[in-house]
């Protein structure tokens, strides 16, 4: 099961602008294995969201290559399920509606997935909401949706753009305990974007460091944190060791300052 | 009692025993309930309770300041005026009425489509829309005499007149609707392998719909006063023609009369659009009410 899933080998990507081109990403090269679960890991602008849109097959690259499930990336993937920072929710459809929307746009036969859809939400403790609209949820339930939207047709890859960012921290803490646990069940292989460092590592098999700005990958780190991860394990000397890792790299890049 | 607790008393009770929390519950949401119903009420009795104060105030002016019937008629003369003069207005009202739903839907028939050209053709857009947006510029009423000179007195240039005020609300609504959408959105259906179509029909058109009500709803307001600008300029019926002949002859209270009929017709159409975004999108107006009511 070690067979790579995502590869991207000297990825580029420049914005040109009036002021000059931007360099946005710089020879991007990365491995995601089949069922594994990476997070890339980065500070603002450093071009972690637009690898992940690069890997969707949504923006262009402007060199090198990326492929997924072995070849290369040049229109919209749909064998996928895209998770973004806001929920994208229709909000003229409730939850079960949300996911189901999923299942019309592939035509999919909607009596089955209408059952999955309700076990989904039912599996994330939506059950008792999912004929609400989203305006009557809140911002954790619908982002629970839109995860469950992402995994109803079952997908072989997960993108995920800084899915909690807009989260409070403690559900943001219960978002990552629900997600390591589909991801369990279900093995997907996820690429996880995030700026969190303790979400990045309590999530992940292994945790892409970027450089700011032109982003790069600075360094590959391999969580062997026996899963399933509780929060207490956030307590460990293995985890802080990490953590501390990430943050000396942090520190080194000047992406944080002590003084 | 369903009233909150006087903050005092809440002390000595949980010291003493605490209240079942189902009986707290009840009592806590049979109040919501109750001040919710109050809003409601309130959000219909106030406005009607200040128009009604107002129509006293100026009956009450009208009497004690003298002012002649011709300058101003108390709201109890165009009361009179308005029973008397029931069938007149009615037919004449019937005759605006038919004018305005005409050229209403002649914005609609022509709006939508064009803001669909706008919004599917970069080409059509980059052609057109300067020029509809500059062609704002002209005074449109400036144009109805013209209208009355090539279409004569019928009802064909009040309807024309309305439809050249109206429309350009839809188009721009509609315009705005179709376009701003969040790129998310499109991210998302390109990801679930979405045709054009099905993006269009599932996804950027229900979001429009918001905007293209509100578009409506500015559209029908302006019917009113582009087919009142035609009755006027060149009509031989209809409640503006009414206007006209009452201002000749200084009869004022009728003048009055021919105003409530125009807001009663104005207002009417413009709450059955109202009735109808209703229906269209229950998930945005409930939005909005909820939101309202939390805000007052």
């Amino acid at each position: 099961m070690n067979d790579i899933y995502v590869e991207a080998a000297n990825t580029s990507k420049i914005y040109p602008t009036r002021e000059g081109p931007v360099r946005a990403l710089h020879n991007l090269s990365l491995t995601a294995r089949r069922a594994e679960f990476i997070a890339i890991l980065g500070p603002s602008g450093c071009g972690k969201s637009t690898f992940l849109m690069i890997a969707a097959g949504l923006q262009p690259k402007s060199s090198g290559s990326v492929t997924v499930n072995g070849r290369e990336v040049t229109a919209p993937l749909t064998d996928v399920g895209i998770v973004f920072q806001s929920d994208v929710l229709l909000e003229w459809r409730t939850a079960l509606q949300n996911v189901m929307i999923q299942a019309e746009a592939r035509g999919l036969d909607l009596a089955v997935y209408e059952k999955k859809a309700r076990e989904l939400l039912a599996s994330v403790g939506l059950g008792d909401f999912v004929n609400r609209l989203p305006h009557q949820l809140s911002g954790g339930m619908r982002q629970r949706v839109a995860i469950c939207r992402a995994l109803v047709h079952d997908p072989p890859l997960l993108l995920m753009d800084e899915p909690f960012g807009a989260l409070d921290a403690l559900t943001r803490d219960q978002m990552a305990l629900d997600l390591q646990r589909l991801w369990n069940e279900r093995r997907k292989t996820v690429v996880f974007i995030t700026h969190s460092v303790q979400e990045a590592v309590f999530l992940s098999d292994r945790v892409v460091v970027m450089t700011p700005r032109p982003g790069r990958v600075d360094r590959v780190m391999e969580i062997a944190l026996p899963r399933p991860r509780t929060l207490a394990m956030r307590e460990t000397p293995e985890f802080a060791e990490s953590t501390r890792q990430i943050l000396d790299l942090f520190l080194a890049r000047g992406v944080l300052k002590e003084r | 009692m369903a009233a909150p607790a006087d903050p005092a008393s809440v002390p000595t009770q949980a010291a003493d025993e605490p209240l079942d929390i189902e009986i707290v519950e009840e009592r806590m949401q049979r109040a919501l309930q109750k001040k919710s119903s109050r809003a409601r009420m309130s959000g219909i009795v106030y406005p009607i309770a200040t128009l009604v104060a107002l129509i006293i105030l100026w009956e009450i002016a009208v009497d004690l300041l003298k002012i002649p019937n011709w300058l101003v008629p108390a709201p109890s003369q165009v009361a009179i005026m308005i029973s008397q003069k029931m069938p007149l207005l009615a037919t004449n009202g019937w005759v605006t009425t038919k004018a305005i739903v005409l050229g209403f839907l002649l914005s609609v028939f022509v709006g939508i489509p064009l803001a669909l050209a706008i919004y599917a053709s970069p080409v059509f857009a980059r052609s057109v829309y300067p020029l509809l947006v500059s062609s704002q510029a002209v005074p449109k009423t400036a144009i109805a005499p013209l209208f009355v000179i090539w279409l004569g007195f019928g009802i064909l240039p009040k309807i024309l007149i309305a439809f050249l005020i109206a429309f350009f609300a839809i188009v721009i609504n509609t315009v705005v609707g179709l376009s701003s959408i969040e790129p998310e959105k499109i991210h998302l259906a390109r990801s679930m392998g979405m045709s054009p179509s099905m993006t269009f029909f599932k996804i950027r058109l229900p979001q429009a719909l918001p905007a293209i009500f509100g578009g409506l709803k500015v559209a029908i307001t302006l019917a009113v006063v582009g087919t009142v600008v035609g009755e006027f300029v060149g009509s031989d019926s209809g409640l503006g023609y009414l206007l006209l002949i009452a201002n000749g002859n200084l009869d004022t209270p009728l003048l009055f009369a021919g105003f409530v009929g125009l807001t009663v017709i104005g207002g009417v159409l413009f709450l059955l659009i109202e009735l109808a975004e209703r229906l269209a999108i229950p998930w945005h107006t409930s939005h909005r009410t909820t939101m309202t009511q939390e805000s007052l």
